[in-house]
């Protein structure tokens, strides 16, 4: 069993990270390529940004240039405003300098990219966000071959572990079939990209106590997403003139921070739901008081993230934001080169409405 | 123990109290009489005494998941309970089954009798059979760490509601010391109860804090000041030969004073006080710190005893010769009151709280300022010509209470929360200057909203210079002004020093670390215990 730690656990550039780090390294912006002079998820800005996908810790403004993919564009378009954002499909191959990249479904929303890099046949892959169970919408996750595998692990201990989506969305249709009957509105708090759509896909298919309605934001990216020729089910945007009487049994979606709002409050005695990962703790469940907590995230749990690790056949592992320490030292156990790489990514958070 | 985990969800998800007594109650209505009476005996804190220590627990449950201990140790300061971790990281159910509550507290009960290794076979059967809340709870009550949130008062609330008995007779009935092995549902809760009558208390009369200058009240001629009391408020009961000892939260508590069994002595029949309990010692009140050794103790040690000794200092009477006095004026009460007292061999464990005399409005801010050297809060102002009221009303009863002590200090130490707050940053390691240096002077986790929290939280992520488990060293750079309600010499502590009743009153956004409170600073309120009581002589100012 190898036991090496690989020391590259401080962001800031120097010869002693890029002696370790050889396709990528980590500088003041974020994950660099020398080899192609580009960086993937700056938090700073730069000359070239290789984007994952358009969550906000991932896809920042202010730099030259873009790469998405080209299911990811118009949503960050549609976020980041006039930027010059190049596109490419999953699976094509382009030489960045004297590294070739490519990008590879991630699962974790629409357009989300696991980022390949090669360079003089050594290969790395960033994993961006990542969940390998298909959830219906994005396209789903797979296992890139690789030496070095850049893997987040927001949730990184084994007290994560996700049931089949099929079951969380049985609960929540359960919890709104109930609402319902008792004539209440069902106010459910989730990210609006990707966790939304998801929720809809599950659903909306019409068989509900009632329509699906939306808050603004959530409708916004609806809009861009089926403007690119992604099937969702019919939504009600809320608008200042809507009347919640107007609409009974409905399940109304809206961001996190939405919920308890003065927004919130045109619903009445409305049920309020959260669905994310953290809610498979009590704690967490019971500080954001909502009345029910839905486990469902669109990232890998504990047994996805040994698994997707598993399949890439890397030897040398680098983990970013989550629960890194135990992560990097459980995968040493393993047998893996693990290292930790310190970045500004956030994953997703128990409060509000990053991403 | 499908039936008690809905119910233990319903109660979870709520936080409404008509909600937690309409679920308690139908489940005290309809389940078999066995679980009924476990369900009360669990939530009025009759746990049996744990099966098995949480080490071992901790073991088998990794040894069972896969897990090196460790990551088991990693994983619980994430969830913030032990019981949740457990349930948590096991694999799911290999086994069906729908064992009863009290089935399965009598298996947990038969483990004491076991040898480890049977017990361990055990444990791990029932974890096996059991998924979700059902696991979670089970293991909660194997640890003795069962708790949920129901007081006492809202559980025999509900048993009111589901039998159609009195609340205040149920209360009597729930006291003592048996278990579900030693009495039954119908013994308990059904049987006929003399004694449950006389037992019955008044509705407390609460205050409010005083929200202007004393002067808006009037004359101070029309007014009967006290000291605000910083103890345990209470009724003392003497009636048919027994007495019975109530606090606030409506809880009997006559078996864990019993100092006060001189009451059936000395108080004639029919006598109900209104009062605090506090303890005491050589003529003068032990802070509250000692009277919590006191509280929760179901049964009081000799030593105990003699640490912590209590005493009921009386205020009111609100029954006399059984007749109720409450409609009566307060001076007329007080002075019967007095009587009474005086019938009570003097230094015991009976007293009187005095009349705090004073002429003007300057004279009574003067006697307030130097409240905690008789170890009070402040003061209390009460309507010489005032019934006795039920709940808090504003008008006749007011409390004046000192301000709090507070410092500027700086956080040097961060460590998240347990339960609701595991995943915040919550627990504060202060600092003060002494010198260049920075000496912890106090920990405080109260005071700040989850917004300021959440904010914190991401910023210890970002400003952590080093980790000792799960505490994290901090850049010192945030500035908290904490208020606490004393102080004292302390050579158990680095500074010397031991703040009591420490929380944070705010985040200094506005303060630089460098101008933080000095150690010195603090020294000075050690000599000068507060005499005006107002913000100019704080450093905190």
């Amino acid at each position: 069993m190898r036991r090496r730690r690989t020391e590259c656990n401080r962001p800031g550039p120097g010869p002693r990270y890029s002696r370790v780090m050889s396709v990528l390294t980590v500088t003041g912006q974020g994950l660099y390529c020398p080899a192609g002079d580009f960086h993937i998820d700056p938090w700073a800005p730069v000359d070239r940004a290789l984007i994952t996908h358009g969550h906000a810790d991932h896809a920042r403004p202010g730099h030259r240039r873009y790469l998405a993919t080209d299911t990811a564009a118009p949503v960050m378009r549609h976020r980041l405003g006039a930027i010059a954002l190049d596109t490419i499909r999953y699976a094509e191959t382009r030489r960045i300098g004297a590294a070739s990249v490519s990008f590879h479904p991630a699962g974790h929303v629409p357009g989300s990219a696991q980022i390949r890099v090669e360079h003089k046949g050594e290969v790395w892959v960033v994993s961006g966000d990542y969940k390998p169970e298909p959830d219906g919408l994005s396209d789903p996750f797979e296992p890139v071959p690789c030496h070095t595998f850049i893997s987040e692990c927001t949730f990184g201990l084994p007290v994560f572990r996700w049931r089949p989506q099929a079951q969380v969305m049985a609960e929540i249709r359960d919890w709104w079939a109930e609402n319902a009957a008792r004539g209440r509105a069902s106010l459910l708090g989730a990210y609006a990209l990707g966790k939304a759509q998801r929720l809809l896909v599950g659903l909306g298919d019409g068989a509900g106590p009632g329509p699906i309605l939306t808050h603004g934001a959530i409708e916004a990216t609806c809009r861009v997403m089926r403007a690119q020729g992604i099937a969702l089910p019919d939504t009600v945007p809320v608008t200042p003139e809507t009347d919640p009487r107007a609409h009974p049994g409905a399940l109304v979606l809206a961001p996190p921070s939405a919920l308890g709002s003065a927004w919130a409050r045109r619903f009445g005695q409305a049920s309020t739901g959260l669905a994310s990962g953290w809610m498979a703790l009590r704690g967490v469940r019971r500080r954001r008081a909502a009345d029910r907590g839905f486990v469902l995230s669109d990232h890998a749990d504990w047994d996805g993230l040994n698994a997707a690790i598993r399949a890439t056949g890397a030897e040398r592992v680098l983990v970013t934001h989550g629960y890194t320490g135990p992560f990097r030292r459980w995968l040493a156990e393993q047998g893996y080169d693990a290292g930790i790489v310190a970045t500004a990514w956030e994953g997703e958070t128990t409060e509000g409405d990053a991403e | 123990m499908n039936r008690f985990a809905a119910l233990y969800t319903a109660l979870d998800r709520t936080t409404r109290t008509n909600a937690k007594v309409e679920a308690l109650a139908a489940y005290l209505a309809e389940a078999p009489e066995p679980d009924r009476l476990w369900t009360v005996a669990l939530l009025s804190g009759r746990r049996p005494r744990r099966a098995v220590t949480a080490a071992r627990l901790r073991e088998w449950a990794a040894e069972r998941a896969g897990l090196p201990l460790w990551l088991f140790e990693d994983c619980y300061p994430v969830v913030g309970d032990l019981a949740e971790t457990i349930a948590l990281v096991l694999p799911p159910p290999g086994q069906d089954s729908d064992l009863s509550l009290s089935a399965r507290m009598a298996d947990i009960l038969a483990m004491a009798a076991m040898d480890e290794p049977a017990r361990k076979t055990a444990i791990l059967d029932a974890w096996d059979s059991l998924g979700g809340t059902e696991r979670f709870l089970y293991t909660k009550l194997l640890t003795g760490g069962f708790r949920v949130g129901v007081s006492q008062t809202l559980m025999t609330r509900a048993l009111a509601r589901a039998t159609g008995q009195d609340e205040a007779e149920l209360a009597h009935r729930l006291m003592g010391d048996w278990t579900p092995a030693t009495t039954s549902w119908r013994a308990l809760i059904e049987a006929p109860d003399p004694a449950a009558a006389l037992s019955r208390p008044y509705p407390f009369y609460l205050a409010y804090q005083i929200e202007g200058p004393p002067e808006a009240l009037g004359a101070p001629v029309d007014w009967i000041a006290e000291y605000k009391w910083d103890g345990i408020r209470g009724q003392l009961i003497a009636r048919g030969g027994t007495h019975f000892l109530w606090s606030r939260g409506e809880d009997l508590i006559t078996d864990r004073f019993p100092e006060l069994a001189v009451a059936r002595d000395f108080l004639p029949a029919g006598t109900v006080l209104d009062g605090e309990i506090l303890a005491w010692k050589d003529g003068r009140p032990l802070p509250f710190a000692v009277l919590q050794t006191r509280i929760g103790r179901k049964t009081v040690s000799k030593r105990l005893l003699a640490e912590a000794p209590a005493a009921f200092v009386a205020y009111d009477l609100l029954e006399d010769g059984g007749a109720d006095l409450r409609s009566r004026p307060l001076a007329e009460r007080r002075a019967r009151l007095e009587q009474i007292i005086a019938g009570v061999p003097p230094g015991g464990p009976l007293r009187l709280s005095p009349v705090l005399p004073f002429d003007d409005w300057q004279d009574l801010a003067r006697t307030r300022g130097a409240a905690r050297m008789a170890e009070a809060e402040g003061v209390m102002l009460k309507r010489a010509d005032a019934p006795y009221l039920a709940g808090r009303r504003k008008g006749d009863w007011w409390k004046w209470k000192l301000d709090p002590l507070t410092v500027d200090a700086v956080m040097i130490y961060a460590q998240a929360g347990h339960g609701r707050r595991a995943t915040l940053y919550t627990d504060f390691t202060f600092a003060v200057w002494d010198g260049e240096a920075l000496v912890p002077v106090t920990k405080a986790y109260s005071g700040l909203t989850d917004a300021e929290f959440g904010e914190i939280t991401a910023w210890v992520r970002r400003n952590t210079l080093q980790r000792f488990g799960p505490v994290r060293q901090v850049a010192p750079e945030l500035v908290f002004e904490i208020a606490f309600e004393g102080i004292r010499a302390s050579p158990r502590h680095k500074s010397g020093l031991a703040l009591r009743f420490p929380r944070m009153a705010r985040w200094r956004r506005d303060k630089p670390a460098a101008e933080a409170n000095t150690l010195d600073d603090l020294k000075a309120l050690l000599e000068a215990p507060d005499p005006d009581a107002g913000p100019e002589g704080q450093p905190g100012a």
